[in-house]
């Protein structure tokens, strides 16, 4: 009876199992390409990425051809298995020699655990290779005065764009300030339409307007002092400040009442913009690639706009800064085997010429210095310049915060955002939450 | 060799051991390890004493999802069972339009999951979905609005799960010998005597065991509510699978992912004894006893 009944816990059990085995495990299957650490071959890991695999592969091949450390061997990753295999990689001899990153906070947890190499050294050595890229650029891997990755694809600021057709139905204008953006708001409600696209179900689309109002109320600053875990940093004035600006858009309707379950994935706030039911969308600058693919009539009717995000009476930041996804990164292991040949491919292959025009002609734009002429003769080169010039007129170029927060300070601001969206927390909810 | 007439070597059952330890017994081990670390998802996982088991007890959040998970198990048995017990029933007659219909009505059984959620997402999309065209439905945000989206799940969980537990009453019912219906029909029975006297009682075990697939289902229930709501809005739809899921994957807090991972194991294993013991699972006989 005692065997049988022992039979039936671990039967119940099993139908647990599910829930132990994912913790336990994050990812597990053969490496790709082999371990790096020991062997004469860096391996470069990288995202998977339809438009920009053949072009980290035709820079690889180019390396290979000319190095003189050794070779290089690149291996991608979709997404979510990138982050996993990365993380479970990271500190074992099968970890790669450059891996991809997004800077900031992500970056940050491996460079606390002393498992990225310090390239400043590097670019001491260079001048001409620091100086190659746009320096607010450059800055979206350093930590505490150390570069730890160098940029390696375009960049993607959030721009808020607009659909020219309803904004002209309305009687509105293009917004410089805050107080014109509420107008605006009032005139697009008044003509039926909702005012802003929010595709509220994912909070990062909500976060950039956070991030934004922050920075045009105190300056890139004071979110600074919150990464940097200055004490008391949730509770600066500027916070509840920023928060209440955007308490007060939200009650006054400026996303209507459903962005709560609008996607951005499957056609949501996009589609709402290019078919003329909403006045703006406050997005990173692949929505210009995403309109295009999704809703080509509307761009080629010349009717997505896209502008910077409005000034703030009498706030501290300057309106030229931008917010978004500064770049990507490569970075060095600080354990790698083969540190000469992956130094060789990152002083020679990021800034050269035909990878930069690789990039331009997939539609990136890539951080470097001194190709606007280049980017304004592609197809879509008034949205690419746009993009530039506002990258190198940026006083600051602020990582977006999930980025450059911790992962698990980065959960818990964005769960209290959503909550703030949707009413459940006011402003000062907000601060409290996120001080607490 | 008396004995190794009446039963196979105990070698036998070596495969499923292994792949039962291999895949549940070990996991299960290090997950309680983990939970005892701050591991981060890199690095060697270091000890970090009772620090995560603090945690979770003062954690409201955890407080609330699994007080949601509860809600939500409930929900789904009480909407779940009296359904599949309905159709189960009717579909259990040799009618041929039965046998067609209820063919129809098993096609959610060969879907994936994932499949499910994302067509529910879009029939449900508050701004381009189906039910916008229609008259009352357009008016509910039904995956936006934090009053109802545990319903909406609900609802979606359960068009999933009946035709599973429907299948499981038709063979139920269809098992029942057809002596007593005749019998209680010449005792002068009519059909909702016959249900509730004859039917019902003879599928009591079948409730049994479709109740505890569907706690201990629900209670785990995770894929579905990750691709239709992703846990919110806000945290209105946060289970706590997803929460543990969330915790782990998302702020990459694997170890106090790992505590919540064997809270709920504990959880679980509590309800499968106390459910199967409290409905007499364990003693189960023929239900065709005297027939």
């Amino acid at each position: 009876m005692t065997s049988r009944r022992l039979t039936r816990v671990a039967v119940s059990a099993t139908s647990l199992v599910l829930i132990g085995s994912m913790a336990a495990c994050g990812s597990s299957g053969p490496a790709g390409g082999g371990g790096g650490g020991g062997g004469d071959t860096a391996q470069v890991w990288a995202l998977q990425d339809a438009a920009l695999a053949p072009i980290l592969e035709g820079s690889i091949e180019r390396f290979n051809e000319q190095s003189e450390a050794g070779d290089a061997e690149l291996t991608t990753f979709g997404n979510d298995p990138y982050k996993q295999r990365l993380r479970i990689a990271i500190g074992t001899p099968t970890a790669p020699d450059l891996f991809f990153n997004w800077g900031g906070g992500n970056l940050k947890e491996y460079v606390d655990a002393g498992e990225v190499e310090d390239l400043t050294g590097m670019l001491d050595e260079n001048p001409e290779l620091r100086e190659a890229f746009l320096p607010s650029v450059l800055a979206g891997a350093e930590l505490d005065g150390a570069n730890y990755g160098l940029p390696m694809r375009g960049m993607q600021p959030v721009v808020l764009y607009y659909n020219q057709a309803v904004l002209d139905e309305a009687g509105a204008t293009v917004p410089t300030t805050w107080a014109e953006m509420l107008t605006a708001v009032d005139q697009l409600k008044a003509a039926g339409k909702t005012p802003v696209a929010l595709a509220g179900n994912q909070p990062w689309t909500e976060l950039m307007w956070a991030e934004y109002l922050l920075d045009r109320v105190g300056g890139p600053q004071v979110f600074q002092n919150i990464r940097d875990g200055v004490e008391g940093g949730w509770q600066q004035p500027e916070v509840l400040e920023a928060m209440t600006l955007l308490q007060e858009f939200i009650e006054r309707g400026a996303f209507g009442s459903d962005f709560a379950s609008v996607g951005y994935d499957v056609g949501g706030a996009s589609t709402i913009l290019a078919q003329g039911d909403a006045g703006f969308h406050l997005m990173g600058s692949w929505e210009y690639t995403n309109q295009l693919d999704q809703s080509p009539d509307f761009v080629a009717a010349g009717d997505l706009g896209w502008t910077e995000f409005p000034a703030v009476e009498g706030g501290a930041g300057d309106p030229s800064n931008l917010v978004g996804n500064v770049s990507n990164f490569y970075s060095l292991t600080a354990d790698s085997g083969n540190k000469d040949a992956a130094r060789e491919y990152l002083e020679t292959q990021l800034t050269s010429d035909e990878y930069i025009t690789d990039l331009i002609e997939a539609g990136d734009v890539p951080p470097v210095e001194g190709i606007r002429d280049q980017l304004a003769a592609t197809d879509n080169g008034d949205h690419a310049t746009f993009v530039y010039d506002s990258a190198v007129a940026a006083d600051n170029f602020q990582l977006s915060w999930d980025q450059d927060l911790t992962s698990d300070e980065a959960n818990e601001m964005l769960e209290q955002l959503s909550r703030f969206f949707l009413g459940e927390i006011d402003a000062q909810g907000f601060v409290d939450a996120l001080a607490g | 060799m008396q004995t190794g007439l009446q039963r196979p070597s105990a070698w036998y059952a070596t495969p499923a051991l292994l792949f039962f330890g291999l895949f549940a017994l070990v996991p299960m081990v290090l997950v309680v390890y983990l939970s005892f670390t701050d591991w981060r998802g890199f690095g060697f996982p270091g000890l970090s004493g009772t620090e995560n088991w603090t945690r979770l007890v003062q954690d409201g959040e955890a407080l609330d999802s699994l007080g949601l998970t509860l809600l939500f198990m409930v929900l789904s048995w009480l909407v779940q069972t009296p359904i599949a017990i309905m159709i189960g029933v009717w579909a259990a007659g040799k009618q041929r339009n039965r046998a067609v219909l209820s063919t129809l009505f098993f096609l959610p059984l060969l879907l994936s999951t994932a499949a499910i959620a994302l067509l529910w997402r879009s029939v449900l999309d508050t701004n381009f979905g189906v039910t916008q065209a229609l008259p009352v439905l357009d008016r509910f945000n039904f995956l936006g609005d934090t009053s109802i989206v545990v319903y909406t799940v609900v609802f979606v969980v359960s068009w999933q799960y009946i035709p599973f537990h429907t299948l499981l009453y038709q063979a139920a019912t269809r098992g029942i010998p057809a002596s007593l219906y005749e019998a209680a029909t010449i005792d002068g029975a009519g059909r909702f005597k016959q249900f509730f006297q004859i039917t019902l009682p003879l599928l009591r075990y079948t409730i049994v065991t479709s109740s505890v697939l569907m706690l201990v289902g629900s209670f785990t229930t995770f894929d579905t509510i990750l691709i239709l709501t992703g846990g919110g809005p806000g945290t209105a739809t946060r289970v706590a699978p997803l929460y543990m899921y969330i915790t782990g994957f998302s702020a990459y807090e694997l170890g106090y992912a790992s505590a919540i991972a064997v809270l709920l194991l504990l959880l679980g294993g509590v309800l499968s004894l106390v459910v199967t013991r409290a409905t007499g699972f364990r003693n189960m006989q023929s239900e065709q006893e005297g027939v």
